[in-house]
């Protein structure tokens, strides 16, 4: 049995026939070969397949495919606009926040949505805001200062 | 001074990581994929009566299902052992379980199927009948008579036995010190959870009889060489091993898997590309384990707190089969640091390598040196207490001093710089040692438990020089390659055995080329990560890709000689009368700056080829493989500050303090960065992390939802310094840094929660110092 459903992803509305159980990160990136969006664990702890949908930072290895049938979703691959990198992939580049690169793209999607919901965001508030993405590299001091200074590009910061 | 080492360039491969196209393994499609499951143990220790494979064979997409005994009769080979100390008992390591289950996660069949959620169905239909027979997984009591035999090639469960040091002279310390600590302590199993879980693809090509092994290694070289000489039998000019982009290794990723074997058997066998991701519920049941040693340790001092002696016996668990280099960790790897930045009369250690039913254990971020550290420096700590002086102090009494080098320990090792009174004073006087010491007494007098954390470590790293390693055990030398070529636009492409999973070789490698060749960083792209690309080389673990920065660096050597001779003929000079300015990349005559070549004049006159000195080869090219005469050791001093709320036991992190000495420093940002994850890796095992197993031998941290991975919120910003003696042993005079910052921080972290309960009379916890722990023994001090 299949399930036909409309996705809107980085702009490109995707009309795919998903089976029921299918989970939306293996969608993006097996159906749809966005392979930008990670796969770190099987318990929904790790936050490496962390995209935007309906402008929520979500997991979507703990989502299914069809329940974003009709929504708009962002990944990795789409926050760049127009060849301009977002302020906070510049920022993690600018700020050594990366090392292996394999959280980066969560740690990128689940980091803009913890600025853009909160500008004056402060460093506790962003370490307690990474509760739900991991890093084996970095030990997170090079990922905490990024997301300092992308909020300050953004126009807010602490 | 040249225009990019020593200088913070941000790193080249980012870009493609921040957009999401990192060349990951599991992102690769190949035209006809097919997908691997495979069906896993869940008992530690059994017998397979039967395995029926019928219904899954029948099962619609469903392309192939094989099992051990398969696999056995296609005439591969078991996963080879490649550190064998003398008397070694090696029971062979097959890729799939054939009759014996010895650890929970070890494969039993694979499915092919043609997608992965049919593969994954189709391991349900397997039906595996098992007699389950009694665990252990303990190392001490697996030597204890009467345990569970593990292998019937290793009678008390006991692989091989490692001495060093003068045994004798220890004893004689010991009876003879003012006061000896007693310690008996473990160092508790670790799963390395690097954040991409392993994968293999193989696409056998059946026409030109080629196959190719995408494989997330950390030295795609060396699990070629194993793959075509002891397990998969392909020639290797016939076998290309590819690593891509690899998220992370940390040592997990340096040994040869089953997996490894079973994928490219099947690709052949079934003349279809096939691919396995591993899900992270396998990977902590597959990828090797860390540590895991049991261990009694005495140090023996004078009254004064002199060291005299240092005895060390360790019970290390290996696990249910011999991986890679699994013995050499908590030998080779481990009892030669004993001796510290220290000056230590005698020292002896043992270790006995011990199988039990569980996951095998493997080197991981230190590998055998945090566990030296481990031990030296928390009966260090002890001592100090006892003997009631201050942690700082006590360890710079015995430093080794700078006039010292190069500094022959009593356990094989020969330092070969260092300034460790230097770094012992940079690091009180970064920290604010002092004024924490008087804040911790006013916060003591007010009934609170805070803690200080002195630690100093050493490494033994550029793992290295093919005679002391080969001596000590190994299998193979560990020199590296590097190869330079100059395209006839002055373009060039770097090749190097070494491997980045994380590291960022292709900046530094960069910048120590652009530097040799005074060429503009832009102009060069590092390739490695492919055995069909780069000459052979040993690959990336142990702190050594130095040894490969080293290896360019000769290289580079040899292509500036080939240009100042190309650029003396030209000109009309003597060749002794060339300069080469390696800021500029441009090539003169002494004395004349406007008698000049370019760099990218020679290069494309190496194309032309009709202005080359009589008897010059056309082309710009050149490899040099590097073997160096002696490890390099850089060294460390950690100072860290905690408070342990006495309700709760929760250990709060107040300060870190690093002090570091890795020698010349190519890229600051990337050796803090390597620091600073080095630091998160250590403390995670010293406050939160452990492999725990039941005693049957079923993992119960077997996901991340058990295991308590480092998180943002329980960290803080470190302060990193460092202190700098360059290696005389290394060209660039660098020293490596990938392990530093876990060895250091392990025992500075576990040395500050001590510290903290020290008051209540509490001497020693073993680690993971977790809340629940601290608590009861608070409860259990009666304060």
């Amino acid at each position: 049995m299949t399930v036909n459903i409309s996705v809107t992803i980085n702009g490109t509305t995707y009309q795919k026939d998903v089976e029921p159980r299918t989970l939306l990160v293996h969608f993006i990136r097996d159906t749809l070969g966005l392979t930008g969006t990670n796969i770190g664990c099987d318990t929904v702890q790790c936050g490496a397949c962390t995209i935007h949908m309906d402008g929520m930072a979500i997991k979507s290895c703990a989502t299914l495919a069809v329940q974003a049938d009709g929504s708009q979703i962002t990944t990795i691959e789409g926050l760049a606009k127009d060849g301009e990198l977002h302020p906070m992939q510049q920022a993690f580049w600018d700020n050594h926040g990366l090392q292996c690169g394999y959280c980066t793209p969560g740690m990128i999607m689940a980091a803009t949505k913890l600025v853009e919901n909160n500008p004056g965001i402060t460093e506790e508030e962003i370490r307690h805001g990474l509760e739900g993405n991991l890093c084996r590299c970095t030990g997170y001091a090079n990922i905490v200062k990024s997301i300092k200074a992308a909020a300050q590009a953004m126009g807010g910061g602490a | 001074m040249g225009n990019y080492i020593g200088k913070v360039v941000k790193r080249v491969e980012d870009p493609r990581f921040i957009q999401g196209k990192g060349r990951y393994i599991a992102n690769l499609n190949l035209p006809g994929m097919s997908y691997a499951a495979i069906k896993r143990s869940p008992h530690a220790h059994a017998n397979i009566k039967s395995i029926n494979v019928e219904k899954a064979r029948n099962m619609e997409g469903v392309i192939a299902v094989m099992t051990g005994k398969d696999l056995a009769e296609s005439g591969l080979g078991t996963l080879p052992c490649g550190f064998t100390p003398p008397d070694i008992k090696l029971p062979p390591y097959p890729a799939l379980a054939i009759d014996k289950i010895r650890y929970m996660g070890h494969g039993v069949a694979v499915v092919v199927a043609e997608s992965r959620y049919l593969a994954q169905d189709a391991l349900d239909l397997i039906e595996v009948n098992y007699e389950v027979l009694d665990a252990v997984v303990d190392a001490k009591k697996a030597r204890e008579e009467g345990a569970p035999q593990v292998h019937e090639e290793t009678p008390n469960n006991t692989s091989f036995y490692w001495p060093i040091g003068d045994k004798e002279a220890v004893e004689k310390a010991i009876s003879e010190a003012d006061h000896v600590v007693d310690l008996n302590l473990i160092n508790q199993r670790l799963v390395p959870n690097a954040m991409e879980p392993r994968a293999v693809v193989a696409q056998w090509d059946d026409f030109s009889g080629e196959m190719t092994v995408w494989t997330t290694t950390q030295n795609p070289h060396v699990i070629r060489v194993l793959m075509s000489a002891f397990t998969l039998f392909i020639p290797e000019n016939k076998l290309r091993v590819i690593s891509p982009d690899v998220g992370g290794g940390f040592g997990s990723k340096i040994f040869h898997y089953p997996e490894e074997i079973i994928i490219p058997w099947l690709s052949k066998a079934l003349n279809r590309s096939v691919k396995w991701v591993s899900l992270r519920s396998e990977s902590f049941v597959t990828d090797a384990h860390g540590r895991d040693h049991v261990t009694n340790c005495k140090l023996a001092l004078k009254s004064d707190g002199t060291f005299t002696g240092l005895y060390v016996s360790i019970h290390a668990n290996m696990g249910g089969y011999l991986s890679l280099f699994a013995p050499m960790v908590p030998s080779a790897l481990c009892l030669t640091l004993l001796n510290g930045i220290y000056t230590i009369p005698a020292i002896y250690g043992e270790t006995y390598g011990v199988m039990t039913h569980t996951v095998p254990v493997d080197a991981y971020r230190g590998a055998g040196r945090p566990e030296a550290s481990y031990m030296v420096e928390r009966l260090i700590n002890i001592a100090a207490q006892e003997l009631n002086m201050d942690p700082l102090e006590i360890r710079r009494k015995n430093l080794i001093q700078p006039d010292a080098f190069p500094f022959q320990t009593q356990v094989a090792l020969v330092y070969d710089s260092g300034n460790y009174p230097g770094l012992l004073d940079k690091a009180e006087e970064v920290s604010g040692y002092q004024a924490m010491r008087a804040a911790q007494k006013q916060a003591r007098g007010e009934g609170k438990l805070v803690g200080i954390g002195v630690s100093t470590c050493i490494e033994a790293c550029g793992v290295a020089p093919s005679k002391a390693v080969i001596s000590l055990g190994a299998g193979v030398g560990l020199w590296e390659s590097g190869s330079i070529r100059v395209h006839p636009t002055g373009m060039i492409s770097v090749f190097t055995g070494n491997h980045s999973h994380g590291q960022g070789h292709e900046t530094t490698f960069a910048q120590v080329v652009a530097d040799e060749l005074g060429v503009p960083i832009e102009n060069i792209e590092v390739i490695h990560g492919d055995t069909g690309r780069s000459s052979m080389g040993l690959g990336t673990y142990g702190s050594r890709s130095n040894v490969g920065m080293a290896a360019l660096s000769k290289t580079a050597e040899k292509i500036r000689e080939k240009v100042i001779k190309i650029a003396a003929h030209q000109l009309e000079a003597s060749v002794e009368d060339m300069v080469y300015d390696q800021e500029k990349g441009e090539i003169h005559v002494k004395g004349s700056p406007d008698k000049k070549k370019a760099f990218g004049e020679i290069a494309f006159a190496c194309l032309t080829a009709h202005e080359l000195p009589d008897g010059m080869e056309p082309g710009l090219e050149e490899t040099s493989f590097y073997d160096p005469e002696n490890f390099v050791f850089p060294n460390s001093a950690h100072i860290c500050l905690v408070e342990i709320d006495r309700n709760t036991g929760e250990v709060e992190i107040k300060k870190y303090t690093a002090i570091d000495d890795v020698g010349k420093v190519i890229n600051p940002m990337i050796v803090e960065g390597q620091i600073q994850g080095g630091i998160a890796q250590g403390v995670g095992q010293a406050l939160w992390e452990h492999g725990a197993y039941d005693d049957q031998g079923q993992l119960l941290a077997g996901s991340m939802m058990d295991y308590a991975m480092p998180k943002a919120g329980k960290l803080v910003d470190y302060q990193v310094d460092r202190t700098e003696t360059p290696s005389p042993h290394n060209p660039l005079g660098v020293k490596g840094v990938g392990e530093m910052g876990t060895i250091a921080s392990t025992v500075s972290m576990a040395n500050a929660v001590m510290d903290a309960l020290s008051p209540l009379g509490i001497k020693h916890l073993d680690m993971p110092l977790t809340a629940e722990k601290i608590w009861n023994a608070i409860q259990n001090s009666g304060s």
